[in-house]
């Protein structure tokens, strides 16, 4: 061997380096490997991973105020909420065509609920103002009106704010329709969408955003035709803003058709009768004219939010920061206290009753230990519902274990015991229902353990207790760990036991997580509280993994 | 023609002429089969005696039932979010279809032009008058959250609660009770039997001392209170001896009462209204609308709303309906006296502020439950 050769890579048969060769090996082996199970990681990705990942999502998702009120969220940042006085006509312009477009998408009620979580009173105040706010605007629509009868025109209206093409195509769609309709034709072809013109939309900025919403709306709704129905009256109060606030040379550059309607309105809007439009928002509910409302709508405009998180550790996100809940709303961090100490209670429950059995499975003959084994089975087999229902039976003041004990005299008729209902409910009947949890994965460790250890330390002299103690113990821990982890994961997230037999003071934070899906509909919430609830199982995983070592876990 | 259209049509011609002399209007256009959502039990099975039974002989139309009524609005919502509306009519009480009306997940219907006007002539917004609480929302029953007591108590001896207060009566009335895990309705009692008249109900409660002192009350039965969250919990707990008295809906003491024979009685006073009633979810395709909006017509006249009361002790939603009301289908009971609209037992009577309750829930709920808690 020479001197070059010892030093450099070494080389498969082939002359490519061993290491790539071993590589190329391993990888194709790798791929096979991920072929195999890759129908399973697909399905799992698809129904498990990706919905939870969507649903944890939700916790710090807020688009829909932005989505339902973008105009708003915009104008609204200039505002400053100590001011003590609720926004000017810009922010309220900008609200009142984000409210119109969001009735039409019957969006404002969802809206409302939403904000609601954040202050109450909100929910009725948005569906309220969204009867009153088509209204707004009205005085304009008359006064243009009355000025040239052309502004109550809905095709005008859209020749004067489409595109161009827009209305070469739409013409044509007439054309169509005008020819099916004489030839007794069904006609079902929709209306072309609606494309605004560009050079309008410089000059009239806030009236061609308006339209713009105005006639997707109404091409969304049934697929109807904007040049059929004139503008609503929001879109008016637009035009008058627009109006006042450009110069003539503005209108100068558009066409001769625009100009001979824009001209005489441009002129006439200075001397038109002017809209209070605060005083209007304090008519519909006179909320609106205190800055609290605004400021909720400010503090929640960004697409993503901190406020649910807050929330579920009993913290509130106000326009002054962060403050904490009042101290007779806080219930959360209770919650996960009580879940997780609860959960620590049922889980060395389970320890000290399912050792003995599954030490006695393991060491019994095997004719007698299937019979027990059949016997700590059968429960499990049992629908969860009947069991936790047959707890009610034996635990309830009139039940079975009352009855009994009064019977035999350990307690008198008038103290009988409270056993349901509360925590002690709880833990027994959860105890109860994990216990097969715990019993099995000990068993399979337990039977593994050969029973000459045993006898090798006693024939050495140990008692039995250091015999089981300093032998046998230690052997049977990692079945300890497996039913452990089982059974507190299972505990943490449980939900229908704690429900039925907890009464008020053995419920879990799973309860309140079920509500929030359920009946308030809050998701973000509950998915906060979800993404907490995983958060700290994780924790205190990988708290185990470090104290006693995962690989230590054994499940038989 | 496919083959479910032919095997109805079969089926058509194969009707007994007495079902063909209710002459039902042809549906155009519309779907064969319906996916209709229910609460199950015994109420999903008056739903299909009273209505669905005789629709399906007229029409040959196969339901398919779910009972999900319970969660309607949660499925619904994620139905809509994912663009696959699966079900064609939802069973929802009151609240819940303020709130799907809300989100816009259920369609607003105009009543008086798709339901069938009264038998006395009555349009159908006049007929079914208080129970139209949003404009999404097609009633079919009234039905309320009373009490039930015990009526062998030894302590009690032999006096009998004679109104709601007895529920906050511990010296007369000693026992535990038993109450829903939940604010409403249960705040709107305390503060009744705390002084609170009917009308200024919403208004105390709106006050920032309003909350506080209905709970104050409560707190004066908090130690002999057991908490349901089940519709089942009270009457089992009556009918075990667990509790000596507590609230539930009126049909369960119906069942408890007259068709277990236990020893318990109910009390009628200062029941609480709810109303249960059909919403449309929004964007059905258009034959199942048809489907829908024909079967409603159906399923919702003066006849049909008091068959239903032959099976389950819920008052009819429609006025007109009252007067037919007859007797249990299997029992032979005059259904009438245990009704919750019967004018007997109506003298005192509460309706949920539904537009109060969507307001103010979510805090009343956080207090209430850190009440609990305590």
């Amino acid at each position: 061997m020479t001197e070059a050769t010892r030093t450099g890579p070494m080389l498969a048969a082939d002359g490519t380096p061993l290491k790539r060769s071993l590589q190329r090996a391993l990888r194709a082996q790798k791929l096979r490997a991920l072929m195999l199970i890759a129908p399973l990681l697909a399905f799992i990705l698809v129904t498990f991973v990706a919905p939870i990942a969507d649903m944890l999502f939700r916790s710090v998702e807020n688009q829909i105020v932005s989505d339902t009120l973008p105009r708003t969220a915009q104008a609204i940042r200039g505002w400053d909420h100590n001011s003590g006085e609720p926004p000017g006509d810009d922010v309220l312009a900008a609200f009142t065509i984000d409210m119109i477009a969001a009735v039409e998408r019957k969006q404002h009620t969802r809206l409302g609920t939403r904000l609601n979580y954040e202050q109450n009173g909100l929910s009725s105040l948005f569906r309220k103002t969204g009867r009153g706010v088509a209204d707004i605007g009205e005085t304009y629509r008359d006064q243009f009106a009355a000025l040239d009868p052309a502004w109550k025109d809905a095709g005008i209206w859209a020749n004067l704010f489409a595109d161009p093409s827009w209305r070469a195509d739409h013409d044509a769609w007439e054309a169509a329709r005008a020819a099916a309709r004489t030839a007794g034709r069904p006609f079902a072809e929709p209306v072309p969408a609606f494309r605004l013109n560009d050079d309008l939309a410089d000059v009239l900025p806030e009236t061609a955003d308006a339209y713009l919403d105005f006639a997707r709306a109404v091409q969304g709704n049934r697929n109807g035709d904007p040049a059929a129905r004139a503008p609503w009256p929001p879109v008016y109060l637009a035009l008058y803003r627009d109006l006042t606030a450009i110069g003539v040379g503005r209108i100068a550059t558009l066409d001769a058709e625009a100009q001979a309607l824009l001209d005489p309105a441009h002129y006439a809007v200075r001397s038109f009768e002017r809209a209070d439009l605060a005083a209007i928002y304090r008519d519909i509910d006179r909320a609106w004219g205190q800055p609290t409302v605004w400021a909720t709508i400010q503090t929640f405009s960004p697409a993503y939010t901190p406020g649910y998180f807050l929330t579920a550790v009993d913290l509130k996100q106000t326009p002054d920061g962060i403050v904490s809940q009042p101290a007779d709303q806080k219930i959360y961090i209770m919650l996960f206290q009580r879940t997780l100490v609860m959960s620590l209670a049922i889980m060395a429950a389970c320890v000290l009753l399912g050792y003995p059995i599954a030490f006695l499975l393991a060491n019994l003959p095997l004719r007698t230990s299937n019979l027990l084994l059949i016997l700590v089975l059968l429960p499990f087999w049992t629908s969860l519902l009947v069991r936790t229902s047959a707890w009610k039976v034996l635990l309830q003041q009139q039940g079975v274990i009352n009855d009994i004990l009064v019977w035999i005299g350990i307690v008198d008729n008038a103290g009988r015991l409270i056993l349901i209902n509360n925590q002690t409910g709880t833990i027994i009947a959860m105890t109860h229902i994990l216990l097969p949890f715990m019993i099995l994965p000990l068993y399979s460790v337990m039977k593994t353990i050969p029973p000459s250890y045993v006898r090798a330390a006693k024939s050495l002299g140990a008692t039995n207790w250091t015999a089981f103690w300093r032998v046998y113990f230690p052997q049977s821990v990692p079945g300890i760990g497996a039913g452990c982890i089982l059974v507190f994961i299972l505990a943490i997230g449980y939900y229908i036991t704690p429900e039925l037999v907890g009464g008020t003071s053995g419920t879990f934070i799973s309860n309140r997580i079920a509500y929030h899906i359920s009946s308030s509909l809050n998701w973000g919430l509950a998915a906060a509280l979800g993404t907490i609830l995983l958060a700290v199982v994780l924790a205190l995983y990988w708290t185990y993994d470090r104290l006693v070592g995962i690989d230590k876990v054994n499940l038989g | 023609m496919t083959i479910r259209g032919l095997l109805s049509a079969t089926a058509l011609v194969a009707l007994p002429v007495a079902a063909m002399a209710q002459d039902l209007p042809p549906c155009e256009n519309c779907a064969n089969s319906m996916t209709v959502v229910s609460w199950g039990g015994a109420y999903q099975t008056s739903q299909i005696k009273a209505y669905a039974e005789p629709y399906a002989a007229m029409t040959g139309v196969s339901f398919t039932w779910d009972e999900s009524s319970n969660e309607a609005v949660a499925k619904l919502r994620a139905m809509n979010e994912a663009g696959n509306i699966t079900w064609d009519l939802v069973d929802v009480e009151g609240p819940d279809s303020q709130r799907l009306c809300d989100e816009g997940l259920a369609m607003e219907v105009d009543i008086d032009e798709i339901l069938a006007a009264g038998d006395d002539g009555s349009t159908p917004r006049e007929d079914f008058a208080d129970s139209v609480v949003n404009d999404c929302y097609i009633p079919q029953i009234v039905f309320s959250t009373t009490f039930g007591y015990r009526t062998n108590v030894a302590e009690w001896e032999g006096r009998t609660p004679d109104n709601l207060c007895a529920l906050f009566d511990l010296e007369n009335f000693p026992g535990k009770r038993s109450l829903e895990k939940r604010p409403k309705k249960n705040i709107e009692w305390a503060l009744l039997c705390d002084g609170v008249e009917k009308d200024d109900l919403y208004d105390v409660l709106s006050t920032q001392e309003g909350v506080e002192r209905a709970l104050a009350k409560l707190d004066t039965i908090k130690s002999e209170t057991i908490w349901w969250s089940a519709g089942a919990e009270t009457p089992q707990r009556l009918a075990d001896g667990e509790v000596v008295m507590g609230s539930t809906y009126n049909g369960r003491l119906f069942s408890v009462i007259v068709e277990q024979n236990q020893p318990v009685d109910m009390l009628w006073d200062w029941q609480v209204f709810d109303f249960d009633g059909w919403i449309i979810p929004e964007g059905l395709p258009e034959d199942r609308l048809n489907r829908v909006l024909h079967f409603l017509h159906f399923a919702t006249d003066t006849q049909r709303l008091a068959d239903q009361a032959k099976y389950i002790s819920y008052g009819p939603a429609r006025a007109s309906s009252q007067p037919l009301v007859s007797t249990h289908a299997d029992l032979g009971v005059e259904m009438a006296p245990h009704m919750p609209t019967n004018p007997e037992n109506q003298k005192n009577y509460l309706v949920n502020n539904i537009e109060w309750w969507a307001d103010n829930q979510d805090d009343v709920e956080a207090r209430f439950q850190a009440w609990l808690a305590q």
